[in-house]
């Protein structure tokens, strides 16, 4: 969180001193600082409450079917990993290995087309920005807006007529221009961070494009490509109408599998939030990785 | 690598000055003709790393929506393809007259507008919390952020079959926990999904969507000039005078923002309605309806035709948002 840190290094020596003064005093202060603590417990109770559904879900995947769907619930039984072996296919059923690889080929292969895509693009649009560069880059953020469900049919007909349906680089190719402007957006923001004058001296010096884009600019942009391909990664790993209309039985991603676990017979409660998880996990963590840039990326780079 | 140092100050000047202000478009006045060619030779070449990008969006995005159009156009129904024939407009009257597609353009209304003004102002509060120092805080923000990480089918599901769910789900099975500490042999066990379906769909939406909203204020926040409210605070001003006169002027722009972007997303919200109550009981919202047109009721020609309603219907929400993004955009570069 740089942001922070900095502000809060600027602000922080003057009313440090001060606070350490008065603290010793009671009165107003005293009150200040009871309230302080008062707003403090109640964001760790609004931070518990948010996040009591997830720690449900993760103690239920841990339970057995039976312990699973009692009423009152029961905290304390037994954990088992009866729930993840189960998806895993160890005690039959469909394997879950395919929808997950199909997902993370469509995730990653999406990722490093956008950034194929993007990167050239976002240095057309930042470091030699060309004439009416801006209405370029509304123009990409414009195709953001327009619900993707009504190209849904089209898209169809086409997969359908060209023999694509239920064919992973299909929705490889939809992903990528899901995400495209997101990360043209994303990185124009973070290529104009770097100081012009830096690429012009090595311009001057005679290094060619490919050595300046390697030395210069990479090594600045790095982190900021990074959370661009992590958000780009979750919102491609979390994309369910198209895939659920475009693939069925060997290009099904992970989260239309997840559907399947909905059956109107029997105890799927564990089962069904082990199997949550895992797919969530790598969401988690991407998204935990990239928790800085993550506003700027959502924001399509207005907000840093 | 080449020392930064190096570069001569004058240089600077042009290429800064394209890259704060557009300059106009040069008009090809007769008086000043430049030697043409190479200009335009160099043009190209500092265009053509955008080609790639544009050419494929355009196929992508926008050829499909020209073929919308198109079908909107047609009467065709999948399941009889010798029938399709050319009508007009006739789509957009059915669309017009169809009782389904307003009631789900009023649902879509009504679960955008309750999720977005509740989680903006849920965030605002949540962000205001995390703007202070307290012990704990890094935990906080990220125990908060939880929900929006986890896969929107995941978390769909998570609220139907255990939190909603009659007989076991948490809520039910919290209220029977409460009720047996106090002796009560009958707690009250809604079936909450078709008790209140809108409700329930709306409420894990707030779930997820909250830390997003959270995320953009706490930005804003954050990016107060401090000395500003020190300044004030010495003056005398409280802590609300300071809220309201300062932070919230401050504010508007992001959760204008938050707002839009927020709406945009929610309007094309699928993953929840699907999963939560399949659209039954009266919370079909657009996406689902076309989905169902198309993909049950194979009517192209109609799902095109509300396809086409909810780009138009976007178009002028878009540019509404596109206006907000330009504002804080320009004070962006302005600023740097």
């Amino acid at each position: 969180m740089t942001t922070t840190t900095a502000a809060d290094a600027s602000a922080a020596p003057a009313p440090r001193s001060w606070m350490a003064r008065v603290r010793l005093r009671t009165g107003p202060q005293a009150k200040a600082r009871r309230r302080g603590a008062a707003l403090g417990l109640l964001a760790w109770l609004a931070g518990i409450l948010f996040f009591l559904p997830v720690a449900w879900m993760v103690l239920t995947s841990l339970h057995s079917e039976t312990d699973a769907a009692t009423n009152p619930p029961s905290l304390g039984a037994s954990l088992t990993w009866d729930g993840y072996r189960e998806f895993f296919g160890t005690n039959g059923g469909a394997s879950p290995w395919p929808p997950l690889i199909n997902s993370l080929t469509a995730s990653v292969c999406s990722t490093l087309l956008v950034l194929v895509l993007a990167l050239p693009a976002a240095y057309a649009l930042s470091l030699r920005p060309v004439r009416k560069w801006t209405d370029v880059l509304f123009f990409f953020l414009s195709t953001k807006m327009l619900p993707a469900v009504a190209g849904l049919l089209p898209v169809y007909l086409f997969a359908k007529n060209a023999g694509l349906l239920d064919n992973i680089w299909l929705l490889v190719i939809l992903y990528t221009s899901m995400n495209l402007p997101i990360a043209v957006w994303m990185m124009q923001s973070f290529l104009a961070d770097i100081p012009v004058a830096i690429i012009e001296a090595a311009q001057i010096d005679g290094a060619p494009l490919r050595t300046i884009l390697a030395r210069v600019v990479a090594p600045i942009a790095g982190p900021g490509i990074a959370a661009t391909s992590l958000i780009c990664f979750i919102f491609s790993w979390n994309e369910m109408l198209f895939a659920r209309v475009l693939t069925g039985v060997r290009a099904q991603t992970a989260p239309v599998f997840l559907t399947s676990f909905i059956t109107s017979q029997g105890l799927f409660l564990a089962k069904v939030c082990a199997a949550s998880v895992v797919i969530s996990l790598p969401v988690l963590a991407a998204g935990f990785a990239a928790q800085d840039k993550l506003v700027q990326g959502l924001s399509l780079g207005a907000v840093k | 690598m080449t020392t930064p140092s190096a570069a001569p100050p004058p240089s600077i000047g042009p290429r800064t000055a394209t890259a704060s202000t557009p300059q106009p478009p040069i008009s090809p006045s007769p008086s000043t003709t430049p030697p043409r060619a190479p200009g335009r030779l160099k043009a190209w070449a500092t265009r053509a790393p955008l080609l790639p990008a544009l050419v494929f969006l355009i196929a992508v995005t926008q050829l499909p929506f020209v073929a919308t159009l198109v079908i909107s156009l047609f009467d065709w129904n999948s399941l009889d393809p010798d029938e399709r024939h050319f009508t007009g407009l006739s789509n957009y009257q059915h669309a017009a007259q169809d009782a389904a597609l307003r009631e789900s353009v009023l649902t879509t209304a009504v679960l955008t507008a309750t999720v977005v003004l509740t989680t903006v102002v849920l965030g605002l509060l949540l962000a205001l919390l995390l703007d202070r120092k307290f012990r704990g805080r890094g935990v906080v923000r990220t125990l908060l952020i939880a929900p929006f990480l986890v896969v929107p089918v995941a978390a769909a599901l998570l609220w139907k079959h255990a939190l909603y769910n009659p007989e076991y789900g948490l809520f039910n099975g919290a209220l029977s926990w409460v009720a047996e500490r106090f002796g009560d042999d009958t707690p009250p066990q809604p079936d909450w999904v078709s008790e209140m379906p809108l409700l329930a769909v709306e409420a894990s939406l707030v779930w997820q969507w909250t830390p997003f909203m959270m995320l953009i204020l706490l930005a804003g926040l954050q990016s107060r000039p401090l000395d500003m409210i020190e300044a004030a605070r010495i003056d005398g001003a409280g802590n609300w005078q300071i809220f309201r006169y300062l932070t919230l002027p401050h504010l508007r722009r992001y959760l204008e923002l938050g707002v839009l972007l927020g709406s945009v997303y929610i309007v094309q919200n699928f993953d929840a309605v699907f999963t939560i109550t399949s659209g039954g009981l009266d919370t079909a919202n657009l996406p689902y309806t076309i989905y169902q047109t198309f993909y049950q009721a194979h009517e192209y020609g109609q799902a095109s035709a509300a396809g086409v309603l909810v780009v138009i219907g976007s178009i002028i929400i878009a540019t509404f948002a596109l206006r907000v993004v330009s504002s804080l955009f320009t004070e962006g570069a302005s600023r740097s």
